[in-house]
């Protein structure tokens, strides 16, 4: 009996018959399998992000002027605080008096790349240091905000309910706090402190960086707490974290290894977005006279310095504010290619 | 829908006292905390002084009495005396000050609200030409500048090189000057927002029905378009207000205008703990309430926010 007969085929039915086929190749089973490599979402945004040329020139910048504030003032032959009368308002590669005479003698002198201020400090080194500073700041603002936010935002998702609801409610009031305003009534208090203070790094580093610091680690979490939780909510309800819960997998391990990586693109965002913001208000309390203390330059202290003599020196402005907007501008472009690189919704 | 709305309008007030509540406290409590606060007898001098001031704070009694005393005077509008500029009360000084910073305030707001919506919408119109390129360069640059910068380069540029405009602003015109500095931070902010809200709506269904309709250019644009584009640049004021009121801050320092924020600076550098205290929460007072209004403004103009 043939393979024909024994599949009964009735009318109109759609049953193919099998006999008509051939098994095929394996050159032709080939040819069905277009397989890309896997890309992990992480590698898949980080290729986004390099096709984005602004992105990637501000990454450029950003890492140029992070190696000259870490590396120059090792070995530059100024100093930041070095005062030398006899060298004041020195434009851009000139030379004092003095200097001429002991270049007459011989002797090499480093040129004042970007001239001197009214105390005839080399202005290149007070600008790198100011920078630092900023760096700074972006940094170690980027870091506590992530931290405090995640694990606000993660708790307060996961549980849900009653203490989603308590601590959502405490952000709420947070967020609505004047920021700016509190950071500076507590730099003036914490100013009186340090005054009184003879620990080492509460002077090295000025009431006004404790304070911003402080007030970074009291409030400014509050944005990547909302965002995580919103994150962490819809998250939740995937069948993954279901499964993880269902082969006993502690909170704990649901939270680190299922859902803060799911979040990681937020996160990312959200602190570089941080960054800006930050390096924006320590130079504006530096510019008031709340930053950083004194010998100790600060692009903002830069900058209010230079309005003495505004007319005839308008290099001192100039320099202070190239670098803070320069710095400023990558970091805002640089957020902005991250966004498009890591959020999955602008995706085309 | 109704009843839904007053418990919105009601549940955002309640936010809004208890920060401000929150603001006098931590005020108060920060100031409490310094060695020499005028909570403390330490600071005055004359024991006429320590006898009226004792009177009035009671600075025997416990820090949390003291801190309800603060708070009744407060409501009466009553911040105390300034130690800085002997004879005058904080309000006085707060109210003097105040109707300058209102001003420049004011129109920069409004200067910096028309401009970007215009240059906002503009640049959405011409998606992609030239306008639309240069408004983009230019709103990237000035949002990367702080009000400091701003404000020095424009003294330095407009007001000493070019002498096109006065630098104090005592002189007529003087205000000029620092109503520009604090407008253009917000401006490009705002026409950021309107470009994207506006290039969103534009797309949107209703646009094509009203352009499919046959009505002009115009009215698609001023009557159906720009309408719904508007929504996020409101949000956008409780934000402005906060901008502007600490903008001022360094604005009226460079330009000496005799305003809020000025006098703030003042009091920090002569260490007038009153004043301090009086003009932070008078200044976060005006900002909470701005960003209520803000708030409530939004889900007015747009109904389709649930209230939840």
């Amino acid at each position: 009996m043939s393979e024909e007969t024994k599949v009964k085929k009735k009318a109109f039915s759609f049953h193919t018959n099998p006999n008509m086929f051939e098994k095929a190749s394996e050159e032709e089973k080939a040819q069905q399998v277009h397989m890309r490599e896997s890309v992990s979402f992480m590698r898949d945004a980080m290729r986004r992000l390099r096709k984005n040329k602004i992105a990637m020139i501000s990454l450029c910048i950003i890492i140029l002027i992070s190696l000259i504030v870490f590396i120059v003032p090792n070995f530059y032959p100024y100093n930041y605080s070095e005062q030398d009368l006899s060298r004041q308002y020195l434009d851009p590669f000139e030379y004092s008096e003095t200097e001429k005479a002991r270049m007459a003698d011989g002797e090499k002198i480093f040129p004042h790349i970007m001239g001197t201020d009214a105390l005839g400090r080399d202005y290149a080194i007070r600008v790198i240091y100011g920078a630092r500073i900023s760096m700074l700041v972006g940094l170690i603002a980027a870091i506590i905000v992530t931290i405090i936010g995640i694990c606000y935002g993660s708790l307060s998702g996961y549980f849900g309910g009653k203490v989603d609801l308590i601590m959502m409610r405490i952000v709420d009031v947070i967020y609505s706090l004047p920021d700016v305003l509190i950071i500076i009534l507590l730099s003036v208090v914490i100013r009186e402190w340090v005054s009184t203070s003879t620990s080492m790094l509460v002077s090295r580093l000025g009431s006004g960086m404790i304070s911003i610091f402080i007030v970074f680690g009291l409030l400014y979490w509050v944005g990547m707490a909302r965002q995580v939780r919103g994150q962490i909510l819809s998250l939740k309800e995937q069948e993954y974290v279901l499964a993880a819960r269902a082969m006993g997998a502690k909170s704990s391990h649901v939270i680190l290894k299922h859902m803060i990586p799911n979040c990681i693109s937020v996160i990312i965002i959200t602190a570089a977005m941080q960054i800006p913001s930050a390096i924006f208000t320590e130079s504006f309390l530096s510019f008031l006279g709340l930053g950083v203390n004194m010998p100790m330059p600060s692009l903002g202290s830069l900058a209010a310095d230079a309005r003495m003599g505004l007319q005839s020196y308008p290099n001192l402005l100039i320099f202070p504010a190239a670098m803070i907007f320069l710095i400023v501008l990558s970091f805002n472009l640089l957020g902005n290619g991250l966004r498009d690189a890591f959020d999955p919704k602008l995706r085309s | 829908m109704n009843s839904k709305f007053a418990g919105y309008i009601g549940k955002r007030l309640l936010l809004a006292i208890v920060t401000i509540m929150l603001v006098i406290a931590i005020t108060f409590f920060a100031m409490h905390a310094i060695p020499a606060s005028p909570f403390s007898s330490e600071k005055a001098k004359s024991d006429a002084v320590i006898k009226a001031l004792e009177a009035k704070y009671g600075f025997d009694k416990p820090v949390i009495v003291q801190f309800f005393n603060y708070l009744k005077n407060i409501m009466k509008l009553d911040f105390g005396l300034s130690t800085a500029w002997v004879g005058s009360t904080v309000f006085g000084l707060i109210k003097n000050g105040f109707a300058y910073s209102a001003k420049i305030g004011l129109s920069a707001a409004l200067l910096a609200i028309v401009t970007g919506v215009v240059l906002g919408s503009w640049a959405a119109l011409r998606r992609g030409k030239w306008v639309d390129k240069i408004i983009q360069v230019g709103t990237t640059a000035l949002v990367a500048m702080p009000s400091f910068v701003m404000a020095t380069i424009l003294l330095l540029v407009i007001g000493l090189k070019l002498k096109w405009l006065p630098t104090l602003a005592s002189q007529p015109g003087g205000l000029v000057l620092p109503v520009i500095s604090l407008s253009l931070y917000p401006m490009a902010y705002i026409t950021r927002l309107t470009r994207s809200s506006m290039l969103d709506v534009l797309g949107q269904d209703y646009i094509r029905t009203a352009r499919a309709k046959g009505l002009s250019n115009g009215k698609v644009i001023f009557k159906h378009a720009l309408k719904n584009a508007l929504s996020p640049v409101i949000t956008y004021a409780g934000p402005m207000m906060a901008y502007i009121l600490t903008g001022s801050m360094v604005v009226e320092n460079i330009f000496s205008v005799p305003g809020l924020g000025r006098l703030f600076v003042n009091s920090m550098l002569r260490t007038d703990y009153m004043m301090i205290m009086g003009v932070t929460i008078f200044l976060a007072i005006m900002i909470i309430m701005m960003n209520f209004i803000s708030d409530i403004l939004y889900k007015v103009i747009d109904p389709r926010i649930d209230f939840s």
